[in-house]
């Protein structure tokens, strides 16, 4: 079996990275904008329609089955997709049959994990799972970090996915996609059916490059499923399940914005920095979180549009309530939409034409020619740590544990200003540090930090601070903020990590940018 | 588990930037038993400072388990010394370092038009209140806090009067009722305190008896800063003998009412429009102005009507109050921004002031805005009210020269 690791080098950050991981290669990062891919993009095998049924009815009766005529065998890569968040019952399904029929050492490719996935430990336990290439949080996170899987993890954001199977690096056997509503041709879409979740996007790639295509439903419709997101002429098999999902998992529905006046201050702060900085003019775009502090930030921008009488022309969401009532307000004239995170966000899409659903095709890849992402005036974010040079962290604490995915985080630092709303501490834990445990987004292309006891600009960018200068906001530098986060926390110690490395973080372009340590129990 | 222990803090799934201490006497040498959010980043520290404080109480002995939620070193500290003075029942203190920010008196006239409230035994309140700039931080011993907590929340109190960050805001304290309330003092006077908030009071006397043992823990602690008082009138009789309070010591800078226990003492139930409090309040501020202090309006209680709490102050301005309490940090801005003069006022106040600024120049004696002679007492209040648009971000600083 391939080592874990190997080739041990220091990347253009300073970071120490495998070159080889599970028996692949891969390059170090080199700097952003410095890597540039040669050749041509990958392309799943040529198919016939005499292999396919005239009728367009390609289903099977059971997902083992699809499986078994998918050729499910040992070593093989299987994704799914996490439209369906925390209600995702799919997934665990497929695991359950590949130990069923006794197939081993399967590499995981999700596009993102949620606690409900706990129990793929005990197929990485039992050897039907050698690793997960996604993010981990939760148990499954503890479970790596504490070195147990047997390979290599891989993170990647939502555009690194893409990235990674358009390229041909993450060749994908089988893609399974569960679909709240589908035909037996394998149109299928995510506004209509009882596991509604709005959209497929994270499904994209998979359909097109993955070698065979199983679309799952619990909710089968005539020919045409209207709209198809996902394209049935890339579709091997259908099945028909009783259930897909867990609605109220999947819409939590609680995603409200916060009442914490120390999260609103910070909210507040940093609309009133966007104002200063001439960001929020008519046709403006943004992109924010649906977090609360992302979501209260949402709200004082369209506070300050309604009084100007001006109006965004987009924004890039994660929509739910919030957004859409921004879009039939008339203070946006378009949401993209990469998620949809509530009831409110699913009416909408289906709805309102001008609810757009997007994938990481069009937001994200940078491999492609241009993206959205980069194209959005500005982005707030969120950071379980920051460091004085303005590298941030989000996929793990400073502890040293995986609690966190990339999503479309590393893609979205590309927009025109970046902004970081954050605490100066979590529950004593400062959160700008001299140095970041896990270096996820380089700091050229973070601008902004802003908390709730002052903000700091990166010095890079002279044309904001021109701009905020004389606004009255709280200005600090960077070393002034850590400063008084120390002052009141104390220093903290260093994480005990030790020097095995259990996963690695890859940038937008496929190159790693920073190893994960095992923790030290 | 049925030997003797001793326990301070608080615990529970909701509890953050706190501890819970427990302190078990024993025949074993000291151990410390941690349970820690932070524990990576801070548990060598936490234990070490568990040491220090158990040596200090000479406690040599025992177990001492701590459940802690990510909570600063002041708080641990105020936790651990209330247990193992229980445990021990030495006269001892363990005292946090003092900011030096925390040692500088305030000034009598200093404005105080918010006042924001923090239940005296829940450090996660405490930690970010400075930042939203309240004029003073009102750390509540009184009501905010259990009878069975009273005792541990001293201890929290004074840590926070000396290490907490205030940002500015005045360090403000209620006391219990007197003479419950006179043994408070020990905690805060020699600490760091502004200004104390006599509860309920009724008479000079209280507030004569509470300045005796001002003076005396002054006295043995070599402290010559001012200690200002707030009295609050809570009852029909206070607001009767509201006077005779407001003047029964030179170091009183405001008097407010508490409207909750005032119309339960009336018979009544309070209500948003406030009539049944009408001449309570106007008593209040009648009495504040004959006695040349602030009045200072009840706090607001319902948190989520910002439009509501806007109305309550406007109508508090218009009775003649300049402040009022907060119990949450989302009403420090409204309060504030109603306070501070109108579009109108201010104009007015700026003419005002300016041909203020003009007669001084031309040496003249009188001040005429137009034809219309203006009196020295409109001239200060123009002042004030541009003083307070300024401190209320307003006006610019330098408002004078801009135009």
């Amino acid at each position: 079996m391939a080592k874990k690791y190997d080739k041990l080098t220091r990347n253009a950050a300073g970071r120490i990275v495998p070159e080889e991981i599970n028996g692949e290669k891969h390059i170090p990062f080199k700097g952003v904008g410095k890597h540039k891919p040669t050749g041509h993009k990958y392309a799943p095998p040529n198919r016939s329609c005499i292999d396919y049924p005239d009728d367009g009815d390609k289903r099977q009766p059971s997902l083992k089955e699809a499986l078994v005529k998918s050729g499910l065998k040992d070593g093989m890569t299987i994704s799914t997709h996490h439209h369906f968040r925390n209600g995702d019952v799919i997934a665990n399904q497929v695991f359950d049959i590949a130990a069923e029929l006794g197939v081993k050492d399967l590499r995981w490719f999700p596009s993102a994990s949620f606690p409900c996935h706990e129990p793929m430990i005990d197929h990485m336990e039992n050897g039907v799972i050698n690793r997960i290439e996604g993010s981990m949080n939760g148990p499954l996170g503890r479970y790596a970090s504490e070195g147990n899987m047997k390979g290599t993890g891989v993170l990647r954001s939502h555009g690194g996915r893409y990235q990674a199977v358009q390229d041909g690096e993450v060749h994908i056997d089988i893609a399974v996609i569960a679909a709240p509503a589908a035909d037996a041709f394998g149109n299928a879409n995510g506004v209509n059916g009882e596991a509604a979740c709005g959209l497929l996007g994270f499904a994209l790639a998979d359909a097109q490059y993955a070698d065979r295509v199983i679309v799952v439903t619990d909710n089968l419709v005539d020919f045409p499923c209207i709209p198809w997101q996902i394209n049935g002429n890339l579709v091997d098999f259908t099945v028909e399940v009783d259930k897909v999902g867990i609605p109220e998992k999947i819409v939590s529905g609680t995603t409200r914005i916060t009442k914490s006046p120390d999260r609103l201050r910070i909210a507040d702060l940093t609309a009133r920095f966007c104002d200063a900085a001439g960001i929020i003019k008519d046709g403006f775009s943004f992109q924010s979180g649906a977090g609360g502090t992302s979501l209260a930030v949402g709200e004082f921008f369209a506070d300050m549009m309604r009084k100007r009488k001006i109006k965004a022309r987009f924004i890039r969401a994660g929509s739910n309530k919030y957004p859409v009532k921004m879009l039939e307000e008339g203070l946006a004239d378009y949401i993209l939409d990469g998620q949809t995170f509530d009831l409110e966000g699913v009416r909408s899409m289906r709805e309102n034409p001008n609810h757009v659903n997007t994938s990481p095709f069009t937001s994200y890849n940078y491999h492609g020619k241009g993206n959205f992402a980069s194209m959005v005036d500005v982005v707030m974010l969120g950071a379980t740590e920051v460091d004085v040079n303005f590298n941030a962290n989000v996929v793990t604490h400073s502890d040293g544990y995986m609690l966190h995915g990339i999503g479309g985080w590393q893609n979205c630092l590309f927009a025109r200003t970046t902004i970081l709303p954050v605490p100066l501490f979590r529950d004593r834990i400062p959160v700008i540090r001299d140095e970041v445990t896990t270096l996820c987004g380089p700091g050229e292309l973070i601008d902004v930090i802003v908390t709730e006891r002052g903000i700091a600009v990166n010095p890079n960018r002279k044309d904001l601070i021109e701009k905020v200068q004389a606004s009255g906001l709280p200005l600090k530098s960077i070393e002034e903020l850590k400063q008084e986060a120390e002052d009141i926390c104390g220093v903290p110690e260093q994480p005990k990590l030790e020097d095995e490395i259990v996963g690695v973080v890859k940038w937008v372009d496929g190159t790693i940018i920073d190893a994960i340590r095992k923790v030290k129990k | 588990m049925q030997d003797k222990s001793y326990s301070a803090g608080n615990k529970g799934p909701k509890v953050r930037s706190d501890c819970y201490v427990r302190v078990i006497p024993g025949d074993e040498p000291l151990q410390i038993h941690l349970n820690s959010k932070v524990d990576t980043l801070y548990g060598n520290h936490i234990r070490t400072l568990a040491e220090d404080v158990a040596k200090t109480f000479e406690f040599t002995h025992g177990v001492i388990q701590i459940e802690d939620t990510g909570a600063l070193d002041f708080v641990l500290e105020a936790r651990l010394e209330a247990a193992l003075k229980k445990a021990t029942q030495k006269d001892i203190s363990f005292l946090p370092p003092f900011r030096e920010e925390n040692i500088k008196p305030s000034v009598r006239e200093r404005y105080r038009f918010t006042r924001l409230y923090l239940p005296g035994n829940s450090p996660k309140l405490m930690l970010n209140a400075g930042v939203h700039h309240p004029d003073g931080l009102i750390l509540d011993l009184e009501d905010a806090v259990a009878p069975d907590k009273k005792y541990e929340a001293r201890f929290l109190v004074r840590n926070a009067l000396r290490n907490l960050k205030f940002y500015g805001a005045e360090r403000m304290v209620r006391i219990n009722q007197v003479p419950q309330g006179l043994e408070d003092l020990d905690f805060i006077v020699p600490h760091g305190v502004n200004l104390i908030l006599v509860p309920k009071c009724e008479s000079h006397e209280q507030i004569k008896s509470v300045n005796a043992k001002i003076e005396e823990l002054k006295k043995s602690h070599n402290i010559d800063t001012p200690v200002w008082l707030m009295p609050i009138i809570e009852s029909a009789l206070g607001v009767i003998k509201s006077y005779e309070i407001a003047t029964a010591a030179d170091n009183i800078v405001a008097m407010a009412i508490g409207l909750e226990d005032y119309t339960a003492d009336l018979g009544t139930l309070r209500s948003d429009e406030g009539i049944e409090s009408f001449y309570g309040r106007s008593q209040v501020v009648n009495a504040c102005r004959a006695a040349k202090i602030q009045p200072i309006d009840s706090v607001f209680s319902n948190i989520d009507d910002t439009e509501a709490l806007r109305q309550n102050v406007l109508r508090s301005k218009q009775l003649g109050f300049e402040g009022m309490g907060c119990i949450h940090p989302r009403q420090v801005p409204v309060v504030k921004e109603s306070f501070a003069p109108s579009d109108k006022e201010l104009e007015k106040a700026k003419k005002i002031y300016l041909a203020f600024q003009e007669a001084k120049e031309q040496g003249h004696g009188v001040v005429a805005l137009g034809s219309k002679m203006i009196d020295p007492p409109v001239v200060k209040r123009a002042q004030r009210q541009i003083d307070v648009a300024v401190k209320t971000g307003l006006l610019s600083e330098n408002w004078n020269s801009e135009d």
